[in-house]
């Protein structure tokens, strides 16, 4: 099936859930905020949010700026 | 009605020509009070601009000094200003730039102690701080207080912003919830940035503190705009408002600001 992360296209296995695209991706959970289809998912649900062919998923990152060591 | 100066008018013409703006909008940035958070990549173009644009009066709070490895970003400060504290020498530029525009320096670390104090004067603040904790007590701040916030951040050569309205549109807890645990996020880390970024977030900041203050145009209120300087692709992501926001939401468990550790000791 295919699903739109951060506005690509991408192929991925049925049965796919948020966990195993981020492990996948190699982004730790802890990093990221995650929406699916405009609506943001709990971190708690990532294992077991199963997704759907054309679901569209935005991982965002934390940023806080910070170029200068403290 | 508008008591402009000849040298205002003259200064402001630019804007005062826009139908948008008008003399009218100019003079409500003329009355506008904004506070910045942090005088560095991203505060100095904020600050540059809205003190060429002629706001009222602009506050800075940073509690750092200048660095030579600063000058690569942070256009207001100059290499004489090494070793100086960053608002007063932003408020040297500033002052230079435009003698209209009350410029207030406070040489402190933001923290729950003093923020809200800091803030309540002004209309609107800007986040340009360069850690998690400070960016957490601004939003709670700015949804306790219920002030207008335009919240930026920078990392290497990526770029977010996103402009709060408490109450009425997300907030930044409603998408980042809780800050990461220490050392997750390599922001603390010399990861380095793209001179450049923080001067662009900055000024889409500085767009949207104008646009709040002559009330024209959509904000970036519910999206979060998402910059990549290597791709040089703009993405604007809706952030829906979370009703279970811990401090924005129905029922918020945030009621009091909360002063996390700086996660930054966790270098190594």
């Amino acid at each position: 099936m295919e699903v739109v992360v951060n506005g690509k296209p991408e192929q991925t296995e049925d049965g796919s859930t948020i966990a195993s695209i981020l492990e996948k991706r190699n982004i730790r959970k802890e990093m990221v905020a995650v929406e699916v289809n405009g609506e943001v998912v709990k971190r708690d649900d990532y294992d077991s949010l199963v997704l759907k062919d054309g679901d569209k998923v935005e991982f965002l990152f934390y940023m806080s700026g910070g170029a200068e060591k403290r | 009605m508008l008591d402009f100066t000849e040298d205002q008018i003259k200064r402001y013409s630019r804007h005062i020509i826009l139908s948008e703006v008008g003399g009218r909008g100019q003079k409500k940035i003329n009355d506008a009070k904004v506070f910045m958070v942090g005088a560095g990549g991203i505060g100095a173009p904020v600050g540059y601009y809205l003190v060429a644009a002629g706001v009222g009066k602009l506050g800075i709070v940073d509690s750092d000094t200048v660095e030579l490895s600063n000058l690569q970003r942070q256009i207001a400060h100059s290499t004489d200003s090494v070793g100086a504290y960053k608002t007063e020498s932003a408020k040297k530029t500033f002052e230079g730039l435009n003698p209209d525009v009350e410029v207030v320096t406070y040489n402190e670390r933001l923290s729950s102690e003093n923020i809200m104090d800091l803030i309540k004067d002004y209309d609107i603040v800007v986040d340009g701080s360069d850690n998690f904790p400070t960016r957490y007590l601004v939003n709670d701040a700015c949804v306790l207080s219920n002030k207008p916030l335009s919240s930026g951040a920078v990392f290497r050569f990526d770029g977010q912003a996103t402009t709060i309205i408490p109450h009425e549109g997300h907030c930044y807890r409603c998408l980042f919830e809780s800050p990461p645990p220490p050392g997750m996020v390599p922001s603390c880390q010399e990861a380095g940035v793209l001179g450049v970024l923080p001067g662009l977030i900055g000024l889409i900041q500085a767009t949207e503190v104008l646009k709040l203050i002559i009330g024209k145009g959509d904000l970036l209120e519910n999206y979060l705009l998402i910059y990549n300087a290597l791709e040089m692709s703009f993405r604007k992501v809706k952030v829906p408002r979370n009703p279970n926001c811990p401090v924005c939401g129905e029922k918020p468990t945030i009621t009091e600001l909360i002063d996390y550790d700086e996660f930054c000791q966790m270098r190594f």
